[in-house]
């Protein structure tokens, strides 16, 4: 199981704006495997959504090297799927043509998977509905499901629930569980949600501010699906809550839902 | 200053865009009788203002020559109708205002999206066409009957002229209102730059396009007439400027009636058109 597929090899970032330099992302080594959820979890503006871009391909002005199957990301690709925080649909397509995008509903094979993937996000019923017409949790399984068609290498997800209530989000958590159990998707989950963190993932990062390092990585051995009363998962987020907030003098402001 | 021919002819400003909405003409489904009240109170104000006309035109009060009834238009329409001589005119009219736009139209567009997309030909067209529809078409008009004449090259290379501006202002516009976290979902889906065109750009704009559609299918109509005023031996124009010189006033009122006709019926056209390529949009309709 444990074969690489994603290496994060030295990756520093630095914005330049201005004639100052400000160090986002600081020699960050990171490896992700086949199969495997990567949560990562950190203080805001440490760098994670920066993080996501790079590894995308979105933002490519880098030091250090990022390998998808060992060859280098140099631009964005299908073989990356990428889960905006807000679901980023074409307002004037219907959600099954949202999720072809540019592919055409009218070859079978793309017909059958859409149909298959509306099915797997439950959503049956709504193929012909405008975005207008969904709430925030469809919408954004209309975005994983745009992104799924695309038999993604690793899928990339910019706390793609941040935005809902918490009803939902749980619910979209059992359903990410679900397309894994399925498809076993490598996923790399930017949250801010340590319960969402411990619930998904096989490994939490927990991220260091200014300039964004990894602090520990909590191995979650967990078996799914996990009950978030259970005393391990409890004494799992302690730890990462702990780790989080060690050290964070400088903007204490910070706050995690648990 | 306020002239509202040389301000329509000179296309639209970005600013009067925002201030009427397309939204507001969308209307939304209701009860089939309060659609037919509503038609019924539109047409209460015609139907009065009718009426009194040819009360007033039956005592004398006024001058026939200048107000003539209601029903002598009427009458002089449906002999004009019989005749063919109406369809004659309104034929090439149409087709002048048609070639014109469809010339004018389709360059705005396609200038519009191009300088949308990239900045440098915005940089090398943009100033230019901004300069040019500064000048009131009116004052163009004499340089153009002097290049090409008084035949069909001048009246729609003028038209064409007229209706470039407006789908090319709001194109533009249209263009550089697109969502740019919707760029970077293409580029995760790798859009082809054809798709990039069709399937994002075109679409985002369309709410744009189709107003500055609207615009420049009306100032079509506009610079057709001047056009029409100016020279020519047949079209709806030349019947108004005809009739004036022998004081045909009935069919001074027909060719009016006849250009608000034709106006309100292409535009209502493009109103079908709005509602069927924008009812995936989420705003308020009046
Ligand atoms: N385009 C940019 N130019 C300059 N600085 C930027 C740019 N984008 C991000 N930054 C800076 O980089 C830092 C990290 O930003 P990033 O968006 O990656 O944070 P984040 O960890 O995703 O935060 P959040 O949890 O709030 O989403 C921030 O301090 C931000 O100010
Ligand atoms: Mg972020």
């Amino acid at each position: 199981m444990s074969t690489a597929l994603l290496e994060i090899v030295d990756v520093s970032k630095t914005f330049r704006s201005a004639g100052d330099a400000v160090p986002v992302l600081d020699r960050l080594k990171l490896t992700v495997n086949q199969g495997e959820i990567v949560s990562i979890i950190g203080p805001s503006g440490c760098g994670k959504s920066t993080l996501l871009k790079i590894v995308a391909g979105l933002d490519i002005d880098i030091e250090g090297r990022v390998l998808l199957e060992g060859e280098p990301v140099k631009k964005p690709s299908q073989e990356k799927g990428f889960i905006f925080q807000e679901h980023r649909l074409f307002p004037w397509l219907t959600v099954e043509r949202n999720i072809a995008a540019d592919l055409s509903l009218r070859k079978p094979d793309v017909r059958r998977k859409v149909d298959e993937l509306i099915k797997l996000v439950k959503l049956q019923g709504f193929e012909k509905a405008y975005p207008k017409q969904l709430s925030g949790g469809m919408s954004q399984r209309v975005a994983i499901a745009r992104a799924l068609l695309r038999n993604p290498k690793v899928l990339l997800l910019d706390e793609p629930f941040g935005a809902l209530d918490a009803f939902t989000r749980s619910h979209m958590q059992e359903a990410l569980l679900d397309i894994w159990r399925e498809n076993r998707t490598t996923m790399l989950f930017v949250t801010h949600d340590i319960d969402e963190a411990v619930f998904l993932s096989h490994r939490v990062i927990v991220l260091d501010a200014r300039p964004g390092r990894i602090k520990t990585i909590v191995p979650i051995d967990l078996p799914f699906p996990r009950k978030r009363t259970g005393a391990a998962f409890q004494e799992l987020r302690t730890l990462i809550l702990r780790a989080l907030e060690h050290e964070e003098p400088e903007n204490g402001s910070v706050s995690y839902t648990i | 200053m306020s002239n509202p021919t040389t301000e329509a002819l000179k296309g639209v400003a970005p600013s009067q865009v925002t201030a009427k909405p397309i939204a507001s003409n969308h209307t939304t489904r209701k009860k089939g009788d309060f659609k037919g009240r509503k038609f019924l109170l539109g047409s209460l104000l015609p139907l009065i203002i009718l009426g009194s006309w040819q009360y007033v035109s039956g005592t004398g009060i006024v001058d026939p020559m200048l107000f003539p009834a209601p029903s002598s238009i009427i009458k002089e329409f449906y002999e004009m109708v019989v005749s063919g001589e109406l369809f004659r005119h309104l034929e090439i009219s149409v087709l002048r205002a048609l070639l014109g736009f469809l010339l004018g139209g389709s360059l705005g567009l396609l200038f519009g999206l191009a300088v949308g997309m990239f900045s440098k030909f915005e940089e090398l067209v943009d100033p230019t066409v901004q300069m040019i529809r500064t000048v009131p078409l009116l004052a163009i008009t004499p340089l153009f009957i002097l290049w090409f004449g008084f035949g069909e090259t001048s009246k729609i290379l003028l038209i064409a002229l007229g209706s470039f501006f407006p789908l090319y202002v709001n194109t533009f516009l249209g263009v550089r209102n697109v969502d740019s976290k919707l760029f970077d979902v293409a580029r995760v889906l790798e859009f082809k730059r054809v798709n990039q065109m069709l399937r994002l750009v075109l679409p985002a704009a369309m709410p744009n396009v189709l107003l500055g559609l609207r615009l420049s299918i009306s100032i079509a109509w506009l610079v057709l007439v001047v056009a029409e005023l100016m020279g020519a031996d047949r079209g709806i124009g030349y019947l108004i400027q005809d009739a004036r010189s022998f004081m045909r006033t009935e069919v001074v009122f027909i060719g009016i009636i006849l250009f608000a006709a034709v106006g309100k019926l292409t535009d209502s056209l493009v109103r079908v058109l709005e509602r069927r390529l924008l009812k995936w949009r989420d705003s308020y309709r009046g």
